[in-house]
């Protein structure tokens, strides 16, 4: 299982690479035929990559003790217990916490549901864990400034919290489903 | 190196600190896995900033701004909205993609409707969610995403 895993991963970052070569390509076959084109494209591409160079690794960091310090059994646990306001918050919380792909959190959520956790809780949590991670938060403030990013935070949250009790009453209205 | 970038740095420095104090192994683990994760998307970003160099090389800013500018109105902000629920990049590199556009001409409320939509709604993950979490909650909560993104990226407009 582990070495299926690991030869899928080598598989997924030998695409990556060959895609880049691929990219790589096509811009100096373009700006080969455009000649003029050579300095906005360099400089342009060169500003952003500096821009990453340096909050990059800062990021990884930061994932990597995430995912290390904070057991994904523990957040399932205590999110499964809270309710009311708490349990929004602690949906918020846990959602910016772990790192990885939305994918991993279906699962957990699906083991949190069974075991009574609220609907409105469970979506705020896959909305917080899909858009609010906090070292994804720290790239968006890095390219797109402080108004911004605290700006679609406080409204996410806002809106996200509207959108789980929506889903909420529409699936106790209807009744629950199990397909 | 920008103020952002050097708290960025502090932010991550404290933390990594934090945890040697609690616990030295786990800290040594946990950069073991920032070097594996940093190689693993190295080539994504290298291929979104090979992007970004040729569309802000190559693509005039009066093009983009015509489908996710000012005059686009409400129909580029929804035409954003459904590329980005398509999309499958990671969060990470959408954010100086996004950058971009806003260098090229595109509005405030068209941008955050792609990162939103991006982030939130995922059509390529959609069947396993509905394996998981049932065909009512993952048809509900992207669609509900999709609705709600617009409408942050709408107020985003506003405010900024």
């Amino acid at each position: 299982m582990k070495e299926e895993k690991k030869k899928e991963q080598k598989k997924k970052m030998l695409r990556d690479w060959l895609i880049l070569a691929g990219m790589m390509g096509v811009a100096v076959v373009l700006i080969y035929l455009y000649p003029s084109k050579q300095e906005p494209v360099i400089s342009a591409a060169f500003d952003y990559l500096s821009e990453m160079i340096f909050i990059l690794p800062a990021v990884m960091v930061l994932m990597g003790l995430f995912s290390v310090y904070i057991p994904k059994d523990a957040v399932s646990k205590y999110l499964g217990k809270a309710s009311g306001i708490k349990g929004f918050f602690l949906a918020i919380l846990f959602g910016t916490l772990p790192t990885g792909p939305l994918y991993v959190a279906f699962p957990m959520a699906s083991t949190m549901i069974k075991k009574g956790a609220r609907i409105t809780n469970i979506v705020v949590f896959l909305s917080a864990w899909a858009c609010i991670k906090i070292p994804q938060e720290m790239v968006e403030l890095q390219f797109l400034g402080p108004e911004f990013m605290l700006a679609r935070l406080f409204l996410t949250i806002i809106f996200v919290g509207l959108m789980g009790l929506v889903i909420e009453w529409m699936i106790d209205k209807t009744g629950g489903e199990n397909d | 190196m920008s103020v952002t970038a050097i708290f960025i740095n502090l932010f991550a420095l404290i933390c990594f600190l934090y945890g040697v104090y609690r616990d030295k192994e786990k800290a040594v683990e946990s950069l073991k896995k920032a070097v594996f994760s940093l190689f693993k998307i190295l080539p994504t970003v290298l291929i979104i900033i090979v992007i970004i160099g040729l569309m802000l090389g190559f693509v005039p800013p009066s093009e983009i701004s015509r489908f996710v500018g000012e005059q686009s109105g409400i129909f580029g902000v929804l035409l954003v909205g459904i590329v980005g629920s398509i999309l499958h990049i990671p969060a990470l590199v959408s954010f100086p993609l996004a950058a971009s556009m806003l260098d090229s001409g595109a509005t405030v409320t068209a941008v955050a409707a792609f990162i939103t939509t991006l982030t939130m709604i995922g059509m390529v993950t959609l069947p396993l969610e509905i394996k998981k979490l049932g065909k009512k909650f993952a048809l509900l909560r992207n669609g509900l995403s999709f609705i709600i993104a617009i409408i942050i990226a709408l107020i985003m407009g506003v405010l900024l």
